[in-house]
């Protein structure tokens, strides 16, 4: 200790000193309210020893409850592909709250160019535009859907970070803008009957394949590009990511860009999966998508959290919605629940930065 | 104008409205030279750094880097040209670990066909931490810590090895060691100390006499927004210096006319 070159320690890049990451915390959660409902299902009378994830048909190929499964990650899969550009968003330091009419009105535009011209013979009765927009290759939808989604992200980014607009406000207000495009689109009549290419998009687990799909994408670009170094960078400590070189502003439209994407893409599945685009689609899916990211251990703060751990919050929110119904309990428990999930998760991130700071 | 100087300015100026923060600052300093500026509080330290990173924009006079006249619109563009400050603030990410900090803003990338897409070569930032660290004397526990869970010797540890990493034409740091504990000053310290023998331009602005006195080779010292001394190490002293510095004594080539 006398020699005061000295420091606190050796110099050393040790793997195994890595602290505990946040994400098996969220896992161990999971587990937990599994086994939760398991226990319920097992304990109480009324539910006939049945099981909630495994199976009790005695069918010798399968151990789990495939069906169950299905319903667990296909509820959740489209606001979870919008939960993963709301993550980037948080991990900057903002907030998104227009995605769910964003989805709305996304549905609209691209099911107008997703039509088809005849229906068993007939001709469409949702028509919205002419015979040219008919029976389109189903990558014209997909493009038109996406350009709206990137078109009104760079709004959203450039009043937030050119303006200086605070992101609530600025998504506040794109949230009753997008509601509105969505009710004037077809004044407020659906746009219905796609083409089937269209229609697959969305069409039995094609949902989760997506959001599984794009999970990966961005777990990647976010933990291995410079795109998600300077995304953490600039919620960490906005003024040291500018000192340091990095176009703080056009990073931030960039990423207010790729949220709006992510949700215009889940208004595309969704649209598809039901076959129908109407405006009051996707109502409270912004708010389910931040919920997914904050359960997931995203600071709101900025800076911390991974698209894992939104994974594992969309999975949380799955589990409860389908095990409410498994237990045979009323939906407004489940919201009662799925809130006091939400508080506690965020009691929880505040307690562990005291304790660590 | 010699070749030798890595900075000069001429009549450097700055008014905030009318508050004249600045006043006709000349300046020279050396290559391989350390440079203390003290002064009082509110005594145009700060302010005479600011103008040459280009925070802010001077009123008036010239400023040279290398003999080329340079007008910084921005510190990032100081920043690109290689002078490196450390600020009072710590410019760190704090959810960041040591590797990301360094590199900040300069990542080393490859596939950089990806754009901004392009991918993390984490391996060379991790060596290229742990050679600049060894450089200048760093001793930091586990480099992939993140930075909130380092003490504030560490963090300005980190913050200087980051000027040291770059090979900067011109460091400035200003009070590195006003918030920490005697060790840590002793660390950072040192690094000064490696900084001069690698012959790295250095401006420090202090009001620790001790540090001055150990490390640098001159001492300009500020008073109301105008030099009043450029004083050689070897022929002051710290009473010396602390007379400039309350006004009992002003050097002869600094004296102002009071009329202005």
């Amino acid at each position: 200790m006398a020699d005061t070159s000295q420091g606190t320690g050796g110099l050393t890049f040790d793997n195994s000193k890595r602290s505990w990451p946040n994400e098996l915390n969220i896992l161990l959660a999971l587990i937990i309210i599994i086994a939760i409902f398991e226990l319920v299902g097992q304990t109480f009378p009324y539910m006939n020893g049945q099981s909630f994830l495994f199976d009790t048909n005695d069918r010798f190929d399968s151990i789990f409850n495939e069906a169950r499964l299905q319903i667990i990650v296909l509820q959740v899969a489209i606001i979870g592909i919008i939960a993963l550009g709301v993550t980037q968003v948080i991990i900057t330091g903002g907030i998104d709250l227009s995605s769910g009419p964003l989805v709305a009105a996304t549905a609209m535009v691209a099911m107008s160019f997703a039509q088809t011209e005849l229906v068993n013979g007939n001709p469409n009765p949702k028509a919205l535009f002419g015979v040219w927009a008919m029976d389109l290759p189903v990558v014209i939808p997909i493009v038109v859907g996406l350009t709206f989604g990137a078109f009104i992200g760079a709004i959203n980014g450039t009043f937030i970070a050119y303006f200086r607009i605070p992101p609530f406000i600025a998504t506040l207000g794109m949230f009753l803008i997008c509601r509105g495009i969505a009710l004037l689109w077809s004044n407020g009549q659906p746009v219905s009957f796609p083409t089937e290419s269209f229609k697959f998009l969305g069409s039995g687990m094609m949902p989760v394949v997506w959001f599984l799909a794009l999970a990966a994408v961005f777990h990647i670009i976010l933990r291995f590009t410079v795109y998600g170094k300077h995304t953490y960078a600039i919620g960490s400590n906005e003024v040291a990511a500018r000192m340091s070189g990095i176009n703080v502003r056009r990073h931030k439209v960039m990423v207010y860009m790729i949220a709006s994407m992510l949700a215009a893409f889940a208004g595309i599945v969704l649209s598809s999966k039901g076959a129908t685009a109407q405006a009051g689609m996707g109502e409270f899916y912004e708010l389910f998508a931040i919920a997914m990211a904050v359960i997931g251990g995203i600071s709101l703060t900025g800076g911390r959290g991974s698209i894992i751990g939104t994974v594992l919050g969309a999975m949380v929110i799955g589990v409860i919605r389908s095990g409410f119904t498994y237990v045979k309990l009323d939906g407004a428990y489940q919201l009662v629940a799925m809130g006091a999930i939400i508080i506690a998760a965020v009691v929880l991130d505040q307690y562990r930065q005291r304790n660590r700071a | 104008m010699s070749d030798d100087f890595v900075l000069r300015t001429e009549n450097l100026t700055k008014h905030y409205g009318g508050v004249h923060a600045l006043e006709g600052a000349n300046f020279e300093l050396r290559k391989g030279e350390h440079v203390a500026i003290m002064g009082d509080n509110g005594a145009g330290k700060s302010t005479f750094v600011r103008q040459i990173t280009g925070v802010e924009q001077r009123t008036n006079g010239r400023v040279w880097l290398y003999g080329e006249e340079v007008n910084f619109s921005g510190p990032l563009e100081a920043r690109e040209y290689g002078v490196e400050t450390v600020f009072q603030t710590l410019a760190l990410a704090d959810d960041l670990d040591v590797p990301d900090n360094l590199f900040l803003g300069r990542e080393r990338t490859y596939a950089n066909w990806l754009g901004p897409f392009r991918l993390l070569d984490y391996k060379a930032m991790r060596q290229s931490t742990l050679d600049a660290l060894n450089r200048t004397g760093v001793k930091i526990p586990n480099i992939r810590n993140t930075i909130q869970n380092m003490s504030g010797g560490q963090r300005q540890c980190v913050a200087i090895a980051r000027t040291a990493t770059f090979h900067s034409k011109l460091t400035i740091m200003d009070e590195p060691t006003a918030a920490l504990g005697v060790q840590e000053t002793a660390q950072v310290e040192n690094i000064i100390r490696t900084l001069k023998e690698e012959g790295e331009p250095l401006i420090l602005i202090s009001h620790n006499m001790r540090q001055v006195m150990d490390l640098v080779d001159r001492i300009i010292v500020f008073r109301r927004g105008r030099i009043c001394a450029n004083l050689k190490k070897e022929e002051t002293n710290g009473e010396d210096v602390v007379a400039y510095i309350t006004g009992a004594k002003t050097q002869k080539e600094y004296m102002v006319e009071n009329a202005t």
